[in-house]
C-alpha cells in the first residue's frame, strides 16, 4: 500500500519541479536575452534563427551608450528624485500616521476619511493641473518640479497609521510623565518602534519613484535634469532601429535597482508584500 | 483597525485624567502639528490640483492660451457620445485590464500554491527569480519586449517557432498588438502577485489542513474549501490593485508602440489607452479642458469599478 503513495508522491514532485523551473525560464529569458543582446554586434542579433550567447564579449555597446549619452548623470537624477521621494514620504508618512494613531483631535475622522479618499484618486487625473502648476510656479525643468507630486503619499500614511496602533500607548503615557517633550517621544520611542513599517515604506517608494515616467516625461525637458527611465527612452528614441545600443542602455538602466534588491532580497519582497498597493 | 482599542486603557492614565481639558487641548495641538507637513502638501499635490481637474472640464481652453470659455458638460457630451478615439481608448483599456488581471492572478495563485511548501528545495531561489522582473525597469523592459516580439527574428515568435507555431505579427498588427502589451505586463507582475499569495499563505495554520485531510479531503476539495476561502482577502486586495493599476496603462504602450515618427497607440489605435487619450489631448491639440473631462472620467471609471469589486468579490466567497 505504501509503495504508490510514495510514487505518487514522487510524481507530483517532479511535476512541481518542472512546472517551476520552465516558468523560471520563461521569467528569466527576456533579460538574459536584453544582457546578452547588449554585447552583439547589430548583424549578430538580427540573424535568423537567432543566437543566444553572443559571439564576443565586446563592451562597445556599453561605451558608446556610456560616451554618447549622460547617463551617469541620468542615475544621479534618479538616485537624487528617489532620495528627495523616500525622506519626504518617510517624514509625512510617519508623522501623519502616528497623529491618527495616538492622538484625540477634533476633525480626526473627517480628516482620516478624506486621506483614504484620496488613494482612489490615480495620479493621471491629476496629471494637467499639476502640470499647469508648476508651469505657473515657475518649476517646469527643475528638480522641485520633478519631485513636487511624490513628496506626500496617502498610502504611506495608512501604512503607518495601521503599524502604530499596535505600539502600546502606555509607553508614550510613561514618557510623557517621565517629562519628555512630544517630538523627542515621537523621535526616540515611536520611531524605532515603527522601523518595519518604514523599512517596508522606504522599498516601496524607492520602486515607484524609480519606475516614475510620466511625470518625468511632462516636466523636464533638458537632459541634465533625466531620470533613467526618461533618459533610456529618449536614447532608445533617437536610436530607433538600434537594437544592441537599446539593450546595452536598457541593461545599465535595470542593474543598479536589481543590485540593490538582490542585496536585500527578503526586505525587498516583505516590503513590497505588505505594502501591496499603487 | 482596531479604532476602540484606545479607550480601553484611558482609565489607567491617572496623569490624564487629573489635568483633563487642558491636557487634550495639548494634545489636539500636537497631533495638528505632527499632520501639517502632510495636509499641506496634500492641499498642493492632490486636493487642490484635483479640483482644478473638475474645474478646466468645463472651460474650452487650449494651453498657453489665457483665455478660457466656459462651454458647461460640452467636453463630456462629446467625450460620451461623440470622440470615436476615446470609445476605442476606453474599449481597449478595460480589454488590457481584464486579460492581465486574470491570466496574472491565476498564474501568481498557481505559483504560490506550487512554493508554499517548507520541504521544497530551492524554494528561494525560485522566490527570487519570479520577483526579479517586478524591480526591473518598466521602460527598460518594454524595449526588450518591444524586440521579444518582432515578428521575424524575436526570440518568442522563434520559440512558438519550436512547437509548430506561425507566430502572428504583435506590435505590427492591430488585432494582436495588445497581446503583446498585455503579454509583457502578465510577465512583469506575476511575481509581485505571487508574493502577496504567499504572505497570505502563509497566515493559514497547517492544523486546518491537517484536520481537513484527516476529515478526509483531497487536495481539490481542501484548495476549494479550506485555502481559496481563506485567501480571498488576498485575492480581493490582488484584484482591486491589479484593475486600478491596469485602468492606468501608460508606459507600455508609450514605449511598446511609439516611435519618433510616429505616435504611439498604434497600429490603428488599437493599443490606444486612456491615460494616453487624456496625454495626447492635453499637449498635441492642446486642449486641457477636454483632456481634463476624459480624466474626470478614467477617475469616475475607477471609482466605481473599485466599489463594485469589492461589493461583488466580496459577496461572491463569502464563508
Amino acid at each position: 500500500m505504501a509503495l504508490p503513495t510514495v510514487f505518487r508522491r514522487r510524481a507530483g514532485s517532479a511535476l512541481r519541479y518542472t512546472v517551476l523551473t520552465s516558468g523560471a525560464v520563461v521569467m528569466l529569458a527576456p533579460l538574459i536575452w536584453m544582457v546578452f543582446a547588449g554585447f552583439k554586434t547589430l548583424p549578430e542579433i538580427l540573424t535568423v534563427p537567432p543566437t543566444i550567447l553572443p559571439n564576443g564579449w565586446a563592451f562597445d555597446n556599453f561605451i558608446s551608450v556610456l560616451r554618447d549619452t549622460p547617463f551617469v548623470r541620468y542615475f544621479f537624477n534618479s538616485v537624487l528624485v528617489a532620495a528627495i521621494t523616500v525622506g519626504s514620504v518617510l517624514i509625512t508618512s510617519s508623522m501623519a500616521g502616528y497623529a491618527f494613531a495616538k492622538f484625540d483631535f477634533p476633525g480626526k475622522n473627517i480628516l482620516f476619511v478624506l486621506v483614504l479618499a484620496t488613494l482612489m484618486i490615480p495620479f493621471q487625473v491629476r496629471v494637467i493641473p499639476l502640470y499647469v502648476l508648476a508651469s505657473d510656479l515657475d518649476l517646469l525643468d527643475s528638480y522641485v518640479g520633478l519631485v513636487l507630486p511624490g513628496l506626500v503619499d496617502a498610502f504611506g500614511i495608512f501604512l503607518m497609521r495601521q503599524f502604530m496602533q499596535s505600539i502600546p500607548s502606555d509607553l508614550i503615557d510613561a514618557a510623557r510623565v517621565d517629562g519628555a517633550s512630544e517630538p523627542r517621544i515621537f523621535l526616540k520611542i515611536v520611531l524605532p518602534l515603527a522601523k518595519p513599517a518604514l523599512s517596508a515604506l522606504a522599498i516601496f517608494t524607492l520602486v515607484a519613484s524609480w519606475e516614475s515616467f510620466l511625470w518625468p516625461l511632462l516636466v523636464v525637458s533638458s537632459p541634465d535634469k533625466f531620470t533613467l527611465p526618461l533618459g533610456l527612452a529618449q536614447f532608445s528614441g533617437r536610436f530607433i532601429t538600434r537594437v544592441d545600443l537599446q539593450m546595452a542602455a536598457s541593461t545599465l538602466t535595470v542593474l543598479p535597482l536589481l543590485i540593490v534588491f538582490l542585496f536585500m532580497q527578503r526586505r525587498f519582497i516583505e516590503g513590497m508584500a505588505t505594502s501591496g498597493m499603487k | 483597525m482596531s479604532a476602540g482599542a484606545p479607550s480601553k486603557t484611558r482609565a489607567f492614565r491617572p496623569a490624564k485624567l487629573r489635568k483633563g481639558n487642558s491636557v487634550k487641548r495639548r494634545q489636539a495641538k500636537w497631533a495638528y502639528v505632527f499632520l501639517s507637513p502632510a495636509i499641506l502638501l496634500f492641499l498642493v499635490t492632490v486636493i487642490y490640483p484635483m479640483l482644478r481637474s473638475l474645474q478646466y472640464s468645463f472651460f474650452k481652453w487650449p494651453l498657453g492660451n489665457a483665455k478660457k470659455t466656459f462651454i458647461g458638460f460640452d467636453n463630456y457630451q462629446k467625450l460620451l457620445f461623440q470622440d470615436d478615439l476615446f470609445h476605442t481608448s476606453v474599449k481597449n483599456t478595460l480589454y488590457f485590464t481584464i486579460l492581465t488581471v486574470i491570466p496574472t492572478i491565476a498564474i501568481a495563485l498557481g505559483l504560490a500554491l506550487l512554493l508554499n511548501s517548507k520541504q521544497l528545495r530551492g524554494r528561494g531561489v525560485f522566490r527570487t527569480i519570479y520577483f526579479i522582473p517586478v524591480v526591473t525597469s518598466l521602460v527598460a523592459v518594454s524595449y526588450v519586449w518591444r524586440w521579444l516580439l518582432e515578428p521575424t527574428f524575436g526570440l518568442v515568435n522563434t520559440a512558438l517557432g519550436w512547437i509548430g507555431i506561425d507566430g502572428p505579427g504583435w506590435l505590427a498588427d492591430p488585432g494582436w498588438a495588445m497581446e503583446g502589451v498585455i503579454g509583457m505586463t502578465i510577465w512583469r507582475d506575476v511575481g509581485y502577485y505571487m508574493v502577496i499569495f504567499l504572505a497570505g499563505l502563509q497566515t493559514i495554520p497547517k492544523e486546518i489542513h491537517e484536520a481537513a485531510s484527516i476529515d478526509g479531503a483531497n487536495a481539490w476539495q481542501r484548495f476549494r474549501r479550506v485555502t481559496f476561502p481563506l485567501l480571498n482577502p488576498s485575492i480581493v486586495l490582488a484584484a482591486i490593485i491589479g484593475v486600478i493599476y491596469g485602468l492606468q496603462l501608460f508606459t507600455q504602450v508609450y514605449v511598446m508602440t511609439g516611435t519618433p515618427s510616429k505616435l504611439p497607440g498604434g497600429p490603428l489605435n488599437s493599443t490606444t489607452s486612456v491615460v494616453l487619450f487624456i496625454v495626447q489631448q492635453a499637449f498635441r491639440p492642446l486642449e486641457m479642458g477636454y483632456s481634463s473631462a476624459a480624466a474626470i472620467l478614467l477617475f469616475l471609471l475607477i471609482m466605481v469599478v473599485t466599489l463594485v469589486q469589492l461589493k461583488v468579490v466580496q459577496r461572491k466567497f463569502e464563508y
